[in-house]
């Protein structure tokens, strides 16, 4: 509409569209428009790494389509739309077919992508990646009537698809450059316990192993290990980790580091642009998963209402969808100090993270562990004040 | 028993087990669980809960 500026949100994932949720709830009329690249429907990323066990398809996840959603919100949204440039000077976005787009407030819920391996050979542009449902689609496509699947990257996303598809019935074969799977997240004995549960399920680990490269062996492909051996799979699934997308932000000008840098306010240096979710990297930290774009929704939509707000993050466990091995992990600080003490037995397996004074920076927790999930994370110090 | 799935961030409910850390004793059934419950991972409605395929 000629002449109405509002807030434009660009990216209809989870942190653009519940940023317009929370601020529907403080603010009934002013226009809001979210830009998608894809279709623009709303659906739980999460659920994709655990939709076989639990009964999903590509299409009952979907939980809203983009009509559905504009209605129920009372905003526009425009599906398949590309922001090309953002022009700071004149406050409005460039579209791909070079429309411009006027802003009073401008919101980048951009997410991440997922980060490629450079792999030789020619079965290398066959590697799938799942990092939202049109890909994951693809994936079901793919997995339809096969039966081996190798994962690349036992990470959180890699360990929960090799789960979910070794349930399902797949061989599944799981690598990674690191000793044990969770690297990050867990201490070593923890990731020996998730890494015997998923063996139990059928996954088959090759660790301290990377891939050289893949080739095309007729309709499956042919993997090439570091370590020498080859595997051969029907579907191969890349899931090593996520880079924020940053590059829109970088060539107007605003300053990026690992995220889009933003200060707890989520605001950039521009005070009409701000971002938050897997673009974002807040007061200097770049927080992945679920909780932390809840909590900085919340706090954007009370600033864009005009009540400046800043995010506060409280302790934040993550929860890994491993049926085989129920795993809640607060992670302690990088660079935190302090030890693991570990407890395991046949049951559970339980490291609480310390410093010198006994108090509790971090957690893990897997199997019969995890209901003290709650009674731990309240002794757990905020992540962001 | 019936499962129940978080629309946002995946997290099941599970009839069975219940909620018990938030009050919701295990055996709990969906239509009992108050409409003030929240999900217990990220904090959305009993509202944005569906039921799981069985």
């Amino acid at each position: 509409m000629a002449g109405q500026t509002g807030i434009v949100i660009v990216g209809s994932g989870l942190a653009g569209y519940t940023v317009a949720r929370e601020f529907r709830k403080l603010n009934a009329d002013s226009p809001v428009t979210i830009l998608s690249s894809d279709h623009g429907g709303f659906y739980s990323k999460p659920m994709l790494s655990n939709a076989l066990a639990t009964g999903k398809t590509p299409d009952s996840i979907l939980n809203s389509d983009a009509v559905k959603m504009a209605d129920q919100l009372e905003l526009t949204v425009r599906a398949h739309t590309k922001v090309i440039a953002i022009d700071r000077v004149a406050r409005a976005l460039v579209l791909q077919d070079g429309e411009r787009l006027p802003y009073s407030q401008l919101v980048l819920a951009l997410g991440a992508d997922q980060i490629r391996l450079p792999l030789a050979g020619d079965g290398a542009g066959l590697v799938s990646s799942v990092n939202d449902l049109d890909d994951y689609r693809h994936l079901r496509d793919a997995l339809e009537g096969k039966k081996e699947v190798v994962i690349l990257g036992a990470g959180l996303i890699g360990c929960e698809f090799a789960n979910d598809l070794s349930v399902a019935g797949y061989r599944v074969h799981l690598i990674d450059i690191g000793e044990w799977p969770l690297g990050r997240l867990l201490p070593q004995s923890g990731g020996a316990f998730l890494q015997n549960r998923l063996e139990s399920a059928g996954v088959t680990f090759h660790l301290n192993n990377s891939v050289h490269h893949v080739d095309r062996v007729g309709e499956r492909l042919r993997l090439t290990l570091a370590k020498g051996e080859t595997l051969e799979a029907d579907v191969v699934l890349s899931a090593v980790g996520l880079k924020p997308r940053i590059t829109l932000a970088q060539e107007s000008g605003i300053t990026v580091n690992r995220g889009i840098v933003v200060d707890q306010s989520l605001k950039t240096q521009d005070p009409n642009i701000y971002a938050l979710g897997d673009c974002a990297e807040v007061a200097g930290r770049v927080l992945p998963f679920v909780m932390p774009i809840m909590h900085a929704s919340r706090a954007l939509a009370a600033t864009l209402a005009g009540n400046p707000t800043p995010a506060i993050y409280p302790a934040m466990p993550v929860l890994v969808k491993t049926p085989s091995c129920p795993t809640t992990i607060s992670p302690p600080d990088i660079g935190a100090r302090g030890d693991w003490k570990i407890t395991e037995d046949q049951d559970g397996f339980k490291a609480l993270f310390q410093d010198e004074g006994g108090s509790l920076l971090g957690y893990a927790l897997m199997g019969a562990a995890t209901k003290e999930k709650n009674a731990l994370t309240s002794q757990l110090p905020p992540v962001m004040g | 028993m019936r499962q129940f799935a978080c629309a946002v961030c995946a997290h099941i409910y599970d009839e069975a087990i219940g909620d018990p850390e938030n009050g919701i004793p295990a055996g709990t059934l969906w239509e009992d669980v108050p409409d003030d419950w929240v999900c217990p991972e990220c904090g959305v409605a009993k509202s944005d809960f569906e039921m799981v395929d069985p």
